[in-house]
């Protein structure tokens, strides 16, 4: 069905040992424009290190990465930098820069990689905050925010750089119960508006109601996926749907 | 009853020739050394491997032998080897070597206390090593290390006076030679106590105000 959709990002037989352990064995997807991968998978399953290899934040040991149909050479400095500037990240606990104010968290990073002025770079970040229901919080440094205010700071530090795709590696995890609700509310509006995304979550309602797409990962490995329907139907056998029935027994 | 003739004509006058001197050790070796303790406080965290054992061994060897040691050596040793300094730049030479050290030490613990998810997140962004370390990684260092440099430089505003062992005739030195003249040691120590005091109680002024005019809620209580 996505045959004429436009390719974003492949990755292909990315595998990761760490202290001689496999955290990920011959990883390999695609997501193309518009899409929502959902990861689940049981914690050491090694979605977050998945993630962190597609931005090259952990070096892969083998695997070749694609982004808009051009191969990324992990080995050039200055390539990897600009790979990165359009390939955004949502962590689990935020990563706000602690000494700059909401507004300048998002600023900093249009004035010294994007190279716009403190003007340009400022007038945008208002505009992003905005888009995240935080116009008013923009002077406040991350010490004065909550949980869930801080998660949408990245959430619009990220989509200030326009990037063609965001990951987001399990980014409700850190919150009360009563944060997420905003958290996700702002990852659906994205979804909807069309942004490209992966990303790893235990929020299966979220997942079953606006994935493209379920990856069940075990054991470094990509052991599943499909649609949320055909993974999640009743009576279907798949490891996806044991996890998620576990999951609600645990109460999650 | 106080001898006014005393102080003002011998005491006060010497001491005040000596201050300046003190002075002119003070400033360029809190300055300078400072600024090798950013340096070598980044070569020992961010540096090669070789690197960063140079500057852990250079640190170990300047804070494990005294101050007055070094001071002997740089004074009275290098001249064998054809290298020879007068007083003042030989205190001022060992100060700056000294005081570095010991800055790389506050330096270093508040690099490494800046959370690795921040880099991270600048990296993601696309930051390059050099654009996080200067934008993400210093001014938050530099927040951390504040009370603890400051604390260096109330060090070496007292050690300052070891520079009379080589000559070099500060505040400590003046004193010494007045209370040898006219044996009033009690006098003119506690007149130079109280000249090192005023020195300290305006630098620490100083530093609390940097520390103000730089805070950030969420570093440090207020």
């Amino acid at each position: 069905m996505s045959a004429e959709r436009e390719e974003v990002l492949r990755i292909e037989g990315i595998s990761k040992k760490l202290g001689g352990k496999p955290i990920l064995d011959n990883c390999s997807l695609t997501v193309h424009r518009g899409e929502l991968k959902v990861l689940i998978g049981p914690s050491g399953a090694g979605k977050s290190t998945l993630l962190q290899c597609i931005d090259c934040l952990i070096p892969p040991d083998c695997g070749e990465i694609w982004l808009e149909g051009q191969r990324l050479a992990m080995n050039d400095k200055r390539g990897l930098c600009a790979y990165r500037a359009q390939v955004g990240m949502i962590f689990q606990d935020f990563n706000l820069f602690d000494h700059l104010t909401a507004e300048e968290n998002v600023a900093i990073a249009l004035r010294k990689v994007r190279g716009m002025s403190r003007k340009e770079a400022k007038a945008r970040a208002l505009e992003e905050l905005g888009r995240v229901g935080l116009a008013r919080r923009a002077l406040l440094y991350p010490a004065q925010l909550s949980g869930g205010q801080k998660q949408r700071v990245a959430i619009a530090r990220t989509l200030a750089m326009d990037p063609r795709v965001i990951l987001l590696d399990e980014p409700t995890s850190a919150l009360d119960p009563e944060l997420v609700g905003e958290v996700l509310a702002v990852i659906r509006d994205l979804a909807r508006g069309g942004m490209t995304m992966i990303m790893a979550t235990h929020q299966m309602d979220f997942a079953r109601a606006l994935a493209s797409e379920i990856l069940f990962m075990e054991r470094g490995r990509i052991i599943e996926q499909g649609v949320p329907d055909v993974l999640l139907a009743e009576g279907s056998a798949t490891r996806t749907r044991d996890f998620c029935a576990h999951l609600l027994e645990m109460g999650a | 009853m106080l001898d006014t003739v005393f102080f003002s004509h011998d005491l006060l006058p010497a001491l005040n020739k000596g201050l300046l001197v003190s002075l002119a050790l003070i400033i360029p070796a809190g300055s300078l050394g400072f600024v090798g303790g950013v340096l070598l406080g980044c070569m020992r965290v961010f540096g090669p491997h070789w690197l960063r054992r140079l500057g852990d061994w250079y640190t170990a060897l300047l804070r494990g032998v005294p101050l007055a040691v070094q001071l002997m050596m740089i004074y009275y040793a290098l001249p064998k080897l054809g290298i020879y300094f007068a007083p003042y730049g030989a205190a001022l030479t060992s100060f700056i070597l000294c005081t570095a050290a010991y800055q790389s030490e506050y330096v270093r613990g508040a690099l490494l206390s800046i959370r690795q998810g921040q880099i991270r997140a600048a990296q993601a962004l696309g930051f390059s090593t050099w654009q996080t370390v200067i934008w993400i990684i210093v001014p938050q260092a530099a927040r951390r290390a504040l009370p603890g440099c400051g604390n260096e430089i109330i060090y070496l505003i007292k050690y300052s006076s070891l520079a009379y062992l080589v000559t070099c005739m500060e505040l400590m030195g003046e004193g010494k030679v007045v209370a040898s003249d006219t044996f009033r040691f009690t006098e003119v120590f506690l007149t130079v106590g109280a000249y090192y005091l005023i020195m300290v109680t305006l630098a620490t002024w100083l530093l609390r105000w940097l520390e103000r005019r730089f805070h950030i809620p969420g570093f440090g209580a207020r």
